[in-house]
């Protein structure tokens, strides 16, 4: 099941619109792509860094058409992180843009089947010592995608061919993706979301008008008045900027439909979209998602919302939920919160932390325990209610609090994370200067500095064992 | 305080700057502090303080520190 394969089908359409205007027919993605592609050995582990440029684009549809795995990092990260990505990993090509910005396929390695491609050029800023991996990689693996685009973790989730496209046409199904919409992007390709939106779109013969600029940016309106876009979607932090820009009053005759995921949006401003989108003639779609699941779950139909500002909706169709209790029973009554999980064909294989995990099967089996804790009304609408897990989501980007913790203590600080989404709270012990640890974090993490506060305690709080006792830090 | 010292407070508090960082330099993404959120937390920022609504042209046509004064002087705030 490749459903890029047979993209020839829409060769003469607009597959992609460039930041400069320019258009790219589908003929033109997949030529290019495939001459990317065609350079490396089938079943080769790629590192495209990525970017929301028809290059990258292409050379991404010609990896997955040509079964090579890429692993979608994001442009922003450091060298550092990479080189450490490098280690763990051992892709044998690198997809990059060279000085020039212009993408090219650079070889870090010869392939595992010991089968060698064109002869490419080496990356100097990375190791030259990395050896070929003799490690084989699953064969229904199909894509790897990041679980935190912002701190440079290894902890990768794994797709296989079947979650990508499965997932892609169940949003073309729910959202009515025609071909003759035109999706502009406002979050990285790298990200599940912002990657789900490109998927559904190509395989609906659509267009995606490209562009790494921030909403908040004259460059985006300017792109946005100049190609008319349909749709496009949103993090909670774009609904926030969109509020401030006024979007009530803005002209947006174009748009068709929006949506929004990627965390929590709060009830009021959800309400207050509704009602914005509703004068507009807009469609206004909430929904639900992890990368663990490719991207999609749960969508609330736009004409089900009123009423339902706080809800994540229903299960997106091929897709279905359930919620268990702590004796992992399954809830049948309604209005009973419990561990939300969820059972469909886009459920990933799992997790890989090193070259050799990918090797590895399915260790899912279908089933996604999310983590999050839900309850389902009587009409059968799920709405979240906590979080298990020990992360946040702030700006969109999911944080793992405990991998922060690690970042700092590498560095000698010891500190303790708590928060709410959007805004992190970081002990740390007298004496240690917040503002630096602030700066820090921003650094680490490539997030605002305005997501973090950084307070002063005179000694983290632990039990016996020596395990933080968070809960005597909430609030 | 006068005007100016509001705006340069705001820009201090905002983006962890000294009075030395305020200059003609200082411009929407010039540092890491200034993104797409920081800018959105600075807005708030001036119209609370100056009491005043940006207009959607004003608030993306705000890049710099230097424009950001000529932008308020359309909302009668005078440096």
């Amino acid at each position: 099941m490749n459903r890029f394969s047979d993209l020839e089908r829409f060769a003469d359409r607009t597959a992609l619109i460039a930041s400069d205007g320019q258009q790219y027919s589908y003929k033109w993605l997949l030529e290019y792509g495939d001459a990317v592609a065609q350079q490396a050995a089938p079943r080769s582990l790629v590192f495209l860094i990525g970017s929301n440029t028809p290059q990258c684009i292409a050379g991404y549809v010609g990896f997955i058409r040509r079964g090579v795995v890429p692993v979608l990092i994001n442009h922003t990260v450091s060298q550092e992180m990479i080189d450490q990505l490098v280690d763990a990993y051992k892709p044998e090509y690198v997809f990059h843009p060279n000085a020039d910005g212009e993408y090219e396929l650079s070889q870090l390695a010869s392939s595992p089947n010991g089968e060698s491609a064109t002869a490419l050029p080496l990356v100097a800023s990375l190791p030259p010592s990395n050896q070929p991996c003799s490690s084989q990689l699953y064969p229904e693996l199909g894509l790897i995608l990041t679980t935190s685009g912002s701190t440079g973790s290894p902890k990768f989730v794994r797709l296989t061919y079947e979650n990508l496209f499965s997932n892609a046409e169940s949003i073309a199904e729910y959202l009515e993706i025609a071909s003759d919409d035109r999706a502009i992007t406002t979050l990285p390709m790298t990200y599940s979301y912002g990657l789900s939106i490109i998927n559904s779109h190509l395989i609906s013969g659509a267009c995606i008008i490209l562009t790494d600029a921030p909403i908040i940016g004259k460059d985006f309106w300017t792109l946005f008045k100049g190609q008319n876009p349909t749709t496009f979607g949103g993090v909670p932090f774009v609904y926030d900027m969109l509020k401030k820009l006024r979007f009530a009053r803005m002209n947006c005759p174009s748009l068709k439909y929006i949506t929004q995921a990627g965390g929590h949006l709060s009830a009021e401003l959800v309400k207050e979209f509704e009602d914005v989108c509703k004068q507009k003639g807009i469609k206004f779609i909430v929904m639900y998602g992890q990368t663990e699941a490719t991207a999609r779950m749960a969508y609330m139909p736009w004409d089900k919302l009123e009423g339902r500002e706080n809800s994540i909706g229903i299960a997106i169709p091929g897709g279905e939920f359930f919620l268990i209790d702590d004796n992992g029973a399954v809830i049948d009554q309604p209005d009973v919160p419990g561990e939300l999980c969820y059972r469909g064909p886009n459920v990933s294989l799992g997790y890989a932390t090193c070259r050799e995990e990918l090797a590895k099967g399915d260790d899912n089996g279908g089933v996604l325990h999310t983590g999050d804790v839900a309850k389902r009304d009587a009409e059968g609408f799920y709405y979240i209610v906590g979080r298990k897990k020990r992360f946040l989501k702030i700006f969109g980007n999911r944080v793992n609090l405990d991998e922060v913790q690690e970042l700092l203590l590498k560095r000698g600080i010891e500190a303790a994370c708590v928060g709410k989404d959007d805004a992190m709270k970081v002990y740390v012990v007298t004496g240690t200067d917040c503002n630096a640890v602030r700066q820090l974090l921003a650094e680490l993490t490539h997030l605002n500095q305005s997501a973090f506060t950084v307070l002063n305690i005179d000694a983290i709080p632990r039990n016996d064992a020596g395990k933080i006792l968070y809960s005597k830090l909430e609030n | 305080m006068s005007n100016l010292e509001k705006y340069n407070k705001i820009f201090m508090d905002c983006f962890s700057l000294t009075e030395a960082d305020l200059n003609s330099n200082l411009k929407y993404q010039s540092i890491p502090a200034w993104d797409s959120v920081g800018h959105v937390g600075m807005i708030a920022e001036l119209e609370d303080a100056f009491d005043i609504m940006f207009e959607t042209e004003d608030i993306i046509d705000f890049n710099s520190y230097e424009k950001g004064k000529e932008l308020l002087a359309k909302y009668g705030i005078e440096f």
